[in-house]
């Protein structure tokens, strides 16, 4: 198999709190392949945020990484110099988030910023050439009239049209790697299914990787190739996508997919999962999921599971899995 | 006395088979829309509910589903005659309550509760939780202090919760027992309508789903009718009885959950129906994005207000305003091809492999684990 783009290895990121520090990520290791789409799912909390943060070295105090290593084609991010990392960042790999008005700024219309970002990693361009290319870039992203919008400023514009014009910067410089944290979550369903197959068609065209953050199953299943699951700062299940949904194996991977309501099927109750997911400052021993997990025995609160190979390629991170034999036996 | 005793209203008993609960015929808010500071001089409006007419019968619940700022939680609004009417007319079991104001309004509204989405926000952060949840009840002149403790501490139990979370303060709860506490708080006073705004919106899937069981539960035990304002199709699938599409400020279509979701006769309708991502990787593929953003509401199209967007446009729906066409009985949409439109080619099936819904059954068959009490 060819040398993944993205390798995260024992990837653990603390916070200080008052008497102590607390672990939002805590041993994590993941792969992202070339030109594919790693989806990170799991419910608010779970660390899937702090996970890509530390990937760009952009945790805010009082956090920090304090373990591991994100391996980027041969080079360990986690050790360059902040200098080299800020060129990294951008040309190497970037980063689009939930609510772009947030990173919008909103005093700068839309084509000082995308210039701005461009600058920054050519300072040597002409302002006319700048704008030309963000022009293209804005082309790039399905905006109609990109020489108007241009022109424009943030809050003139669609919640859609500013997903995609950070898109737009973020792909200005061809990124490797794209991180997608919650892009579509603040989003209406139609304009969803807009970004989604702009993501596509972009992948596509550049050949990218994507690491797209979501709480939504259905978005997973429409975009990704690979599948990560995160409980509690853990990653607990890894598969690709297709043996995740088809052949689920952990218990809370379980849960999530009988919480959802499908359109493909009638059900009288939800599956619902007893219980709140803990907070990193009161995590339970052992399995960090046994509080809520119907197939938990004594075993599961002594020691954390490993995550380990089921099946070629699937990994799941507890000792009752495949759940019918244990619960057979 | 059992929690059932206290909450089912004897006098409801009467009114079966009688009128629908709530009538609501041409509603309809205009917002003014002012630009400067000291003469504010009006420069346009908002038609955020333009002309809605609907019913909703006891026991059932009836989605009002449509993308942002489409005027659902207007209508929720004026429903509850929480803000007033531009035109159109509400009847509450058989009674006109558009004009009512003082004791009466008082009265009407002890019967129609509302659940808000985000329950950070709805929960007065000084009251103890059995404070908010007797509120209504003191509100409404109910029972004593005794008595309304009492019955905070049965409404507690009711919604999964334990009568020692009277004392405690909303800032102590997840998001998830915040909805409960507001769920609590509105059938404190036995309404028989709960008008619910996106209540689970919010929330985690894992805990999303109990809320819905909860609401599932509670109204199988009291009969309550719904108003369930959502955007998330799959969960109106799950919830309602009927549903009601918006679009600007209109309702598109309105049918029973079975008709809408086999054979929609809007093409907003499909559009909604066909950009949801299934949970299912072997479906990739055939999410249809609709293209084009929402029109403003202060400047909706003229003829269909769906037009800008709609790949069945043709010149009349430029120029005349569709009415609503009865498809079939008690299925309307508003649509000038209603009857014509092509099958909508949508494909609901498929579902859970053998191997997942095995394993799904074994977790809800496990029994429960050991942190279930909240
Ligand atoms: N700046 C911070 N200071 C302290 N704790 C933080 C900070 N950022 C995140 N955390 C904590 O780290 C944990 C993981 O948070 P993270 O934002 O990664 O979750 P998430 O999976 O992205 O959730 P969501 O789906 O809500 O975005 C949470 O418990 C959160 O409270
Ligand atoms: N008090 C107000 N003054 C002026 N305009 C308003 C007011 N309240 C709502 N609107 C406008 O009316 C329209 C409908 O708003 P409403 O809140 O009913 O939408 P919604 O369907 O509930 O949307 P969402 O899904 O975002 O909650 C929007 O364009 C909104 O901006
Ligand atoms: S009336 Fe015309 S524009 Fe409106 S939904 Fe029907 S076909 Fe489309
Ligand atoms: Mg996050
Ligand atoms: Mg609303």
């Amino acid at each position: 198999m060819r040398e993944p783009l993205l390798r995260i290895e024992g990837l653990r990121t603390v916070f200080r709190i008052p008497g102590g520090e607390f672990a939002a990520v805590d041993g994590v290791d993941l792969e992202v392949p070339r030109g594919r789409t790693l989806g990170v799912v799991g419910e608010s909390g779970c660390g899937k945020s702090v996970l890509s943060l530390s990937v760009m070295r952009l945790v805010p105090p009082p956090g920090r990484v304090a373990a591991g290593h994100v391996w980027l084609e041969g080079r360990d991010l986690l050790a360059l110099p902040m200098e080299q990392m800020r060129q990294v960042r951008g040309s190497r790999v970037a980063m689009i988030f939930q609510e772009p008005m947030t990173s919008l700024n909103p005093v700068h219309s839309v084509g000082a910023q995308i210039v701005e970002a461009m600058r920054a990693h050519d300072p040597g361009a002409s302002a006319a050439a700048l704008k030309e290319r963000a022009i293209e870039a804005l082309r790039r992203v399905r905006i109609p009239a990109p020489e108007r919008r241009f022109e424009e400023y943030p809050h003139q514009l669609s919640g859609g049209m500013r997903q995609r014009v950070m898109i737009a910067m973020a792909l200005a410089c061809s990124p490797r790697l794209l991180i997608a944290d919650e892009p579509t979550t603040a989003l209406d369903v139609t304009v969803q299914a807009q970004i989604l197959d702009l993501l596509r068609e972009l992948q596509a065209e550049t050949g990218m990787s994507i690491i797209l953050i979501t709480h939504d199953l259905g978005v997973v299943a429409e975009m990704a190739d690979e599948v990560a699951v995160m409980y509690a700062g853990r990653v607990v299940e890894r598969a690709a996508a297709r043996a995740l949904f088809e052949d689920p194996q952990h218990p809370y991977t379980l849960g999530l997919l009988g919480s959802v309501p499908r359109l493909d099927e009638e059900r009288e109750r939800l599956l619902a999962i007893e219980g709140v997911v803990p907070p990193p400052f009161a995590l339970p021993k052992g399995c960090r999921f046994h509080p809520r997990c119907p197939f938990a025995i004594e075993a599961c609160r002594m020691a954390p599971p490993a995550l380990e190979e089921i099946a070629p390629g699937h990994l799941a991170a507890c000792i009752r899995a495949p759940v019918e034999q244990s619960v057979a036996a | 006395m059992s929690a059932a005793e206290i909450l089912t209203a004897p006098e409801r008993a009467g009114h079966e088979g009688a009128s629908p609960l709530l009538e609501v015929e041409d509603l309809a808010k205009h917002w003014p829309v002012r630009r400067g500071l000291i003469l504010a001089r009006q420069v346009g409006t908002v038609r955020a509910v333009d002309g809605v007419s609907f019913h909703l019968r006891r026991g059932e619940t009836l989605a009002l589903v449509g993308e942002s700022g489409c005027g659902k939680s207007t209508t929720a609004r004026l429903v509850l005659r929480l803000i007033e009417p531009s035109r159109g007319a509400l009847r509450f079991d058989g009674e006109d309550i558009t004009a009512l104001s003082g004791a009466s309004l008082r009265r009407m509204r002890r019967r129609m509760q509302i659940i808000f989405q985000d329950p950070y926000a709805s929960l007065n952060p000084r009251l103890t939780v059995g404070e908010a949840i007797a509120e209504p009840m003191l509100v409404h002149g109910i029972g004593d202090a005794a008595s309304r403790a009492a019955r905070v501490r049965e409404l507690l139990g009711l919604v999964g919760l334990a009568s020692f979370h009277a004392e405690r303060y909303p800032h102590e709860f997840s998001g998830g027992q915040r909805q409960r506490i507001g769920i609590a708080r509105a059938l404190s006073v036995q309404p028989e309508l709960i008008v619910c705004d996106e209540p689970v919106s919010a929330l985690d899937v894992s805990i999303q789903a109990q809320v819905v069981n909860l609401l599932k539960d509670l109204q199988a035990r009291f009969g309550l009718a719904y108003l369930f304002i959502a955007h998330d199709l799959a969960v109106v699938k799950h919830m309602a009885d009927r549903v009601a599409v918006m679009y600007l400020g209109r309702i598109v279509e309105i049918a029973d959950k079975r008709a809408l979701f086999a054979d929609p006769r809007h093409p907003y309708t499909r559009a909604l129906l066909s950009a949801i991502p299934h949970p299912d990787p072997a479906r990739r593929g055939r999410v249809k994005p609709l293209g084009g953003d929402v029109p403003s509401p202060m400047n909706p199209p003229p003829g269909c207000r769906f037009h800008t967007r709609c790949p069945h446009a043709a010149a009349i729906c430029r120029e005349r305003e569709p009415p609503a066409v009865e498809v079939a009985p008690g299925h309307r949409s508003a649509c000038h091809f209603a009857r014509e439109l092509p099958p909508a080619g949508l494909d609901f099936s498929g579902g859970l492999t053998p191997a997942a819904a095995r394993r799904l059954a074994l977790f809800a068959s496990a029994g429960r684990p050991a942190a279930a009490s909240v």
